[in-house]
């Protein structure tokens, strides 16, 4: 410590004259070894099934080769087109199409593009399959712009070639405009009309949704770890237990319980009717909406809240509040000023942990959210396994991803990571 | 700031139980004037640490009434009895500064901020810490995280400071030193200070009285010499200090004085202290240091013994011998620094006055 203090630039060296830092990495470097090999199962498994999925994913939100690769001629010749000259493409392009088509139809691989392309302007996919039926009868004689505007009439609109010209390069940002409600028009990239917008708003119910759970989860749990880490051994067991149960549940009856309970013929209707709280009318709507979601996953999610916060508690000693009551505070005052702050890394650990693992949740809100209380993954969910536009999923997923990122850098200025322990 | 502010103390039949089964202090009975040092001292277990915090009024009285100046405190809540509080482990609050943690019980109490300040600055100095404010208790050593302890508990002017074995965590050099700091403290305020330990040295150190605890009783209440001089039954004698038990029977009972004849037919001349009439058995204590090998054959009690095992500790030499069929009899020898001709396996006589050995109850 001493020497390196004083004087940096002196290296110090073993006995026999070698470098000091390199004795000690050759030393060490048996023990790395070890390490790497005992975690390297781990290490493989996890680059196979977790880095290698994502990284494709953050990839597919902007690759976009299926037009280049299918029509290599067309977009070639394309390249030479101006898209907002208010004219149809010359011949040769048509040709080109003419050429691509044809492998693409063998290969079978214009449907695909169509379906591609259809996100983008509903109608290319049934462009495509129909030009795939009539492309092996056309004549290499004739003028093929005729014939691909008699064989559909869009291969004369405009918008169809512009959409194709659009779209042509490998890469896009068409993905992340439409995770944010935005398209490129005419006079470059504008707001999708009002009616069409989805993502945006869906992105900040996701969030405000996750911020209530959030807040009900530490609302709920904090009395609950308190009593865990005040009550004596064998009582606080037990009631760790009952915080576990739901572990033990499959989500899915955890969930429809809700259902059952919730609904407006359920049981928590029922008894509010029956005790004369609410007429039989007015039954409330607790399900299948914001509430249903709110709800439903505060219970599911709050053991996460209840564990972090356990686990710092059980470090605060008790002795901290007797002492703060012997200085003449009162009960509230000693809780406030002494107990709480300590207790602030706890909440920090639950919060965040409540607060990512709400902000991707899926299922519950598929089943208990109705319309107004989805999240963003069932959209996500959505366009992975129904429309299967795979790219916009990847753009909302890299969306979401990096909105946890940000926050968690936020948390850290605000909060600091140091702040949260586990344990 | 000298003179005596002290609170006193009454505990009045005072029972503690936290079963129901079993008492944990039974029927206590203490005084505590104002201004003294007095130190509950006993083995873990022995309702000590039960009695102090039923004092601050974290665990409730069972049975009986506590009085602080004259008043009973069963029914008043610990924040508002004004009793300061040193810690086991300190319990200084780690999110807050030296000085915020001292600045806390006046915040509490609605002090203004200059006023605050000062009374901070001069408990920091009057534990010469007075450059730390701005620390946080884990960036201090263990010594001086202990000063600020004691520093907080006193800040606010309270009239009875209790302490819970306060020195248990530090070294043997340092727990020395704090052991005199402490005592100067309370030289200086005149406060009453309670204060829990198993540690008899730092009992003996500070104390102006020590009530000795086992089993919930209090042993004996007295001044540390009275206790190390006087022990009032085995117990005590066992627990202050080192202590040379022998076993026999008493033959004969003269006023203070009784006759107790050993196992291997010894006789012995000993203080009746704990023995009530002729044919008890009973067990004599006797300090090591009181035994004499040079002025044996003058003396009340003489027995010959022999020599197990010779140790040398510097400012005396601890000799182990076998006296009355006991091996464990311990002599502490002081080293004067001449040649003594002793060594192992002799056969020696040593003897001790009357006075220096009482006889107690019996233990095996």
């Amino acid at each position: 410590m001493f020497m390196s203090e004083t004087a940096p630039e002196q290296l110090l060296t073993t006995h026999d004259g070698r470098s000091l830092k390199v004795s000690l990495a050759r030393a060490l470097r048996r023990e790395k070894l070890r390490a790497l090999f005992l975690i390297a199962p781990l290490l493989i498994f996890v680059l196979l099934t977790f880095v290698a999925p994502i990284a494709d994913m953050l990839f597919r939100s902007v690759e976009n080769g299926i037009v280049e690769d299918t029509l290599p001629q067309t977009v070639n010749a394309l390249a030479s087109w101006d898209s907002g000259s208010g004219e149809l493409p010359g011949e040769p392009v048509y040709a080109a199409l003419h050429s691509d088509l044809l492998v693409a139809v063998k290969e079978k691989t214009h449907t695909r593009l169509g379906s591609r392309l259809n996100y983008e302007q509903t109608g290319i996919s049934s462009l495509f399959r129909k030009t795939g039926r009539r492309v092996k009868r056309m004549d290499d004689a004739a003028p093929f712009k005729e014939q691909f505007i008699a064989a559909d009439d869009k291969w004369a609109d405009l918008s169809t070639w512009q959409t194709l010209k659009q779209f042509s390069p490998r890469y896009t940002d068409g993905y992340f405009l439409a995770a944010v409600d935005a398209e490129r028009g005419p006079d470059g990239i504008e707001m999708k009309p009002a009616d069409e917008q989805v993502y945006i708003y869906l992105f900040g119910r996701t969030l405000l949704l996750s911020v209530a759970i959030t807040i009900s989860c530490l609302i709920l749990g904090y009395p609950i770890a308190y009593l865990l880490a005040a009550l004596p051994l064998r009582t606080s067991n037990l009631l760790m237990i009952l915080v576990l149960l739901p572990f033990w549940t499959s989500l899915l009856v955890r969930t429809s319980a809700w259902k059952v309970l919730l609904q407006q013929q359920g049981v928590i209707n029922d008894f509010l009717v029956w005790i004369g709280l609410i007429s039989n009318a007015n039954r409330l709507v607790m399900i299948n909406n914001q509430t249903g979601t709110i709800i439903a996953m505060t219970h599911i999610l709050l053991p996460f809240m209840i564990l972090p916060l356990y686990s710092v508690m059980k470090t605060i000693s008790p002795s901290y509040v007797r002492a703060a009551k012997s200085l003449g505070a009162n009960d509230w005052t000693a809780f406030w000023r002494v107990y709480f702050p300590q207790s602030v890394p706890g909440i920090g650990a639950g919060a965040v942990l409540v607060f990512i693992l709400a902000i991707g949740y899926y299922i519950t809100p598929e089943l208990v959210g109705g319309t107004s209380g989805i999240f963003i993954s069932n959209r996500i969910a959505y366009h992975i396994s129904s429309s299967l536009n795979w790219g916009l999923a990847a753009a909302l997923g890299t969306m979401l991803l990096a909105a946890v990122m940000i926050l968690f850098v936020v948390y850290d200025k605000i909060v600091g990571i140091d702040n949260v322990k586990l344990g | 700031m000298a003179g005596t502010r002290g609170a006193s103390v009454v505990y009045d039949s005072v029972q503690k139980s936290y079963d129901g089964e079993s008492l944990v202090v039974k029927n206590l009975n203490l005084d505590i004037p104002p201004g003294e040092f007095l130190t509950m001292l006993g083995p873990s277990g022995s309702g000590k640490t039960t009695c102090l915090m039923m004092l601050a009024g974290f665990e409730p009285a069972t049975h009986g009434e506590i009085y602080l100046n004259d008043k009973p405190i069963n029914n008043v809540s610990p924040h508002k009895r004004g009793i300061g509080m040193v810690f086991q482990n300190y319990a200084l609050f780690p999110h807050m500064t030296v000085a915020e943690n001292l600045a806390f019980p006046l915040q509490v109490r609605n002090m203004n901020k200059a006023e605050q300040q000062e009374k901070v600055q001069r408990a920091l100095e009057m534990v010469e810490l007075g450059q730390f404010g701005n620390r946080r208790p884990a960036q201090l050593s263990g010594g001086q995280q202990q000063r600020v302890a004691v520093a907080r508990a006193l800040v606010f002017d309270p009239e009875l400071v209790l302490m819970d074995e306060p020195l248990g965590a530090l070294d043997k050099q340092l727990r020395e030193q704090m052991q005199y700091e402490i005592k100067h403290i309370h030289e200086n305020l005149g406060v009453t200070v309670v204060y829990v330990t198993h540690d008899q040295t730092e009992a003996l150190t500070m104390s102006d009285r020590v009530a000795v605890f086992n089993d919930g009783i209090i042993q004996q209440l007295s001044s540390p010499d009275v206790l190390y001089e006087d022990p009032q039954n085995s117990f005590v004698a066992q627990f202050i200090g080192e202590n040379n038990k022998l076993n026999g029977k008493v033959i004969d009972i003269q006023g203070d004085e009784c006759k107790v004849e050993l196992s291997d037919g010894t006789h012995l001349k000993a203080d009746k202290v704990n023995v009530d009439s002729i044919g008890d058995l009973t067990t004599i204590s006797l300090r090591p240091e009181r035994v004499e090998f040079d002025d044996a054959v003058s003396m009340d009690n003489v027995v010959s013994g022999k020599i197990e095992e010779m140790i040398y500790l510097g400012d005396h030499i601890r000799v182990r011998m076998n006296v009355a069929g006991n091996d464990e009899f311990i002599v502490k020898v002081r080293n004067r620094g001449e040649k003594r001709a002793l060594s192992v396996g002799d056969t020696v006589k040593v003897g001790w006055a009357r006075n220096d050995c009482k006889a107690l109850d019996h233990v095996a």
